[in-house]
C-alpha cells in the first residue's frame, strides 16, 4: 500500500513517456502505423550521427577506462600517501559532476581560437590547429577530449572499490609460489579485475553516449544523436515529430543492449567484492 | 611511492588543473583582449546581472521541489520495502536502474509527447513539467542512497519498539526512522541539488529559462563573463558535492556519487 504512489509516479512520469517514445516512432504524423521513420534512420544523416555518437562513446570509455584505472591503481597502490587517496576520490565526486555547458566554456577557455593553452602555443610559435596535431576544439577529438573531464573521474569512482578487493595476501601468495611481477597481472589481477572493468566500461559508453549539454555548447552543428534530436524541438524544423521519436527509440536500443551486457558482468564482479 | 605513481597522478592533475586555470584566467581579463590582468569587473557584471538571479533563483526552488517530492515519494517506500516487502527491492533497484536505458534526452521526447495539451499550469510552468522530470532523474540517486541509509539500521527493531511504545505510524516515521536516516537523506538531497542545479537537456528541449539556459546563453554572447559565471556554478556543484562528502563520511551514505548534466 504504502508503497503505491511510487508505482503510480514512476509509471506516469517514465514508464509511459518511453512507451509513448516507442509508439511515437512507429507512426505517421496522422499517427498511422509506419515503418518510414525507422528506415529513415539507416540513411544519411541519421546513420551517420549514430555512427558519431558510438565513436565517440567508445574512444571515450576506452581512454577514460584505462587512463582512469591508472591513476585510481597509482592512488590505491601500497606506499602512496592516504591523503593522496581521499583528496582524489572527494575530486573525483565533484569532477564527475562537471559535466554540462561549464565543462563546455572551461575547454573553450583553454583549448578554444582563443583559449589560454592555444594562445600559449601561439606565442610559443607553435600553431595546434594547423600544425600537428591539427587539433580543433570544435570537432569530434575536441568533444571527445572534453568528455573525458567526466569519463576519467567517473572511471575513477567506480574501479576503486575493485582495486580495494584486489588482496594483498594474493599478492604475497604468488610471491611465495614464486611468480613474477607480470605473472600476478596476468594469472590473478587482470582476471578478478576483468568483469567490474567491463562494467565500467559499458557505464562509460553509456554516459557518453547519452550526453548532450556539453556537445551542444562545443558545437551545436555536431553530427550526433542527442544533437540531432535536440535540434527538432529547439529550432523550427519540427515537422515530424515522430523522427525525433525515432532517433530516441534507436537510442533507447542501444542503451538496453549495453544494459543487457552489464547486469550479468555487474554480478560476476560482485563476487570478489568485501 | 613508485615513479611510475607519480606520472600518473602528475598526469591525471595537469588534465584536471588546466581547464580550471583557463576559466579563471579569462574571468579574470578584461572586456578587451590583450590588455594586463586582472580586475573583478566580469564577477560584477554577473552579481549586477537581473537574469541571474531570476533564474539561479527558479533553479534553486525546483531543486527544492525536487527534493522535497522526492523525499516524500521514496522514504515511505524504501522504509516499506524494508519493512514488510523485501521480495520488491529487486523489483524496485531495477527500476532506478531504467533511467540508465531512458536517458534525459529520450525522457524529454517522450514527457513532450506524453503531456502535450494539458493544463498551463503544469505543462506551461517549471514547476509541474520540469520538476516532475527532475523528480525521475534524481530517482536512482535517491533510491541508491536511501537504501544504503536503511541497510545500515535496524527496521524491525525500531518499529516493532516505536509501537510497542504505542506510536503511531506517522510518529514512528517522523520521529524514529527519519532521524536515523538523517544522512542517507541529506546525501541524497545534495546530490539531487547537483543536478538540478545543472541540468540542460530537459529544460533546454521544453523551452524553460533555467540556470543552465541562462550560463549557454552567455556562453554564446559574452567570452569574459562567461569565466566568472562557469567558475561560480562549478562552486555550485563544488559545495553540493562536498557537503555530500560530509555527511556521507558517517553512515553508509555514499552508495551513489555519480550523477551530472552532461
Amino acid at each position: 500500500m504504502a508503497t503505491l504512489p511510487f508505482f503510480v509516479y514512476t509509471i506516469a512520469f517514465l514508464f509511459v513517456p518511453a512507451g509513448a517514445v516507442m509508439l511515437g516512432a512507429f507512426q505517421d504524423k496522422h499517427d498511422h502505423a509506419t515503418f518510414s521513420n525507422i528506415k529513415l534512420l539507416f540513411h544519411h544523416p541519421y546513420i551517420d550521427a549514430y555512427w558519431g555518437s558510438i565513436r565517440i562513446s567508445l574512444i571515450t570509455a576506452t581512454i577514460g577506462a584505462i587512463f582512469g584505472m591508472f591513476v585510481a591503481y597509482a592512488a590505491i597502490r601500497e606506499g602512496t600517501p592516504r591523503w593522496i587517496r581521499s583528496a582524489l576520490s572527494t575530486f573525483s565526486g565533484v569532477a564527475a559532476n562537471f559535466g554540462g555547458i561549464p565543462l563546455a566554456f572551461a575547454f573553450i577557455a583553454t583549448l578554444g581560437p582563443l583559449g589560454v593553452v592555444t594562445v600559449w602555443f601561439r606565442n610559443a610559435g607553435y600553431d595546434l590547429s594547423t600544425k600537428w596535431p591539427h587539433f580543433q576544439l570544435f570537432s569530434e577529438r575536441g568533444i571527445e577530449l572534453a568528455y573525458l573531464y567526466f569519463q576519467l573521474p567517473l572511471m575513477i569512482l567506480v574501479i576503486a572499490p575493485a582495486i580495494d578487493g584486489l588482496k594483498r595476501e594474493w599478492r604475497e601468495a604468488a610471491s611465495n609460489l614464486g611468480a613474477k611481477g607480470w605473472q600476478f597481472w596476468r594469472y590473478v589481477g587482470i582476471p578478478v579485475l576483468m568483469p567490474s572493468f567491463l562494467g565500467a566500461f559499458i557505464l562509460l559508453f553509456g554516459n557518453a553516449f547519452a550526453a548532450y549539454a556539453t556537445a551542444y555548447s562545443i558545437n551545436q552543428g555536431q553530427n550526433i544523436v542527442p544533437i540531432l534530436i535536440g535540434a527538432y524541438y529547439t529550432g523550427n524544423v519540427l515537422d515530424n515529430p515522430h523522427l525525433a521519436q525515432a532517433l530516441a527509440f534507436g537510442m533507447f536500443l542501444v542503451l538496453a543492449l549495453m544494459m543487457l551486457i552489464y547486469i550479468p558482468l555487474q554480478r560476476r564482479s560482485a563476487r570478489w567484492a568485501k | 611511492m613508485a615513479p611510475s605513481a607519480y606520472v600518473w597522478l602528475l598526469l591525471g592533475a595537469a588534465y584536471f588543473v588546466v581547464p580550471l586555470y583557463a576559466t579563471l584566467d579569462f574571468s579574470l581579463k578584461k572586456n578587451v583582449i590583450g590588455t594586463p590582468c586582472c580586475t573583478l569587473h566580469n564577477y560584477g557584471w554577473v552579481v549586477h546581472n537581473g537574469d541571474f538571479w531570476h533564474t539561479i533563483k527558479i533553479s534553486f526552488l525546483l531543486a527544492l521541489e525536487t527534493i522535497v517530492i522526492s523525499l516524500v515519494l521514496f522514504v515511505p517506500t524504501i522504509y516499506w520495502v524494508h519493512l514488510k516487502l523485501p521480495k520488491l527491492r529487486p523489483v524496485i533497484a531495477f527500476m532506478a536502474l531504467v533511467p540508465f536505458v531512458v536517458p534525459p534526452i529520450v525522457m524529454v521526447v517522450g514527457l513532450l509527447r506524453t503531456f502535450r495539451g494539458t493544463p498551463h499550469w503544469y505543462y506551461g510552468t517549471p514547476w509541474g513539467f520540469l520538476a516532475t522530470a527532475y523528480v525521475i532523474l534524481a530517482f536512482p540517486y535517491m533510491f541508491f542512497s536511501l537504501d544504503a541509509g536503511f541497510r545500515s539500521i535496524d527496521v524491525h527493531t525500531l518499529t516493532e519498539a516505536s509501537q510497542s511504545l504505542g506510536a503511531r505510524w506517522t510518529t514512528t516515521l517522523f520521529r524514529v526512522i527519519l532521524p536515523n536516516i538523517r544522512s542517507a537523506a541529506l546525501a541524497a538531497s545534495f546530490l539531487t541539488l547537483a543536478i538540478v542545479m545543472g541540468e540542460f537537456t530537459i529544460a533546454n528541449l521544453s523551452a524553460f529559462h533555467t540556470f543552465p539556459i541562462f550560463i549557454q546563453y552567455v556562453n554564446e554572447s559574452q567570452g569574459f563573463p562567461a569565466g566568472a559565471l562557469t567558475l561560480m556554478s562549478f562552486g555550485i556543484t563544488w559545495a553540493a558535492m562536498l557537503s555530500l562528502l560530509l555527511v556521507g563520511r558517517k553512515r553508509g551514505a555514499r552508495g551513489a556519487v555519480i550523477a551530472g548534466a552532461r
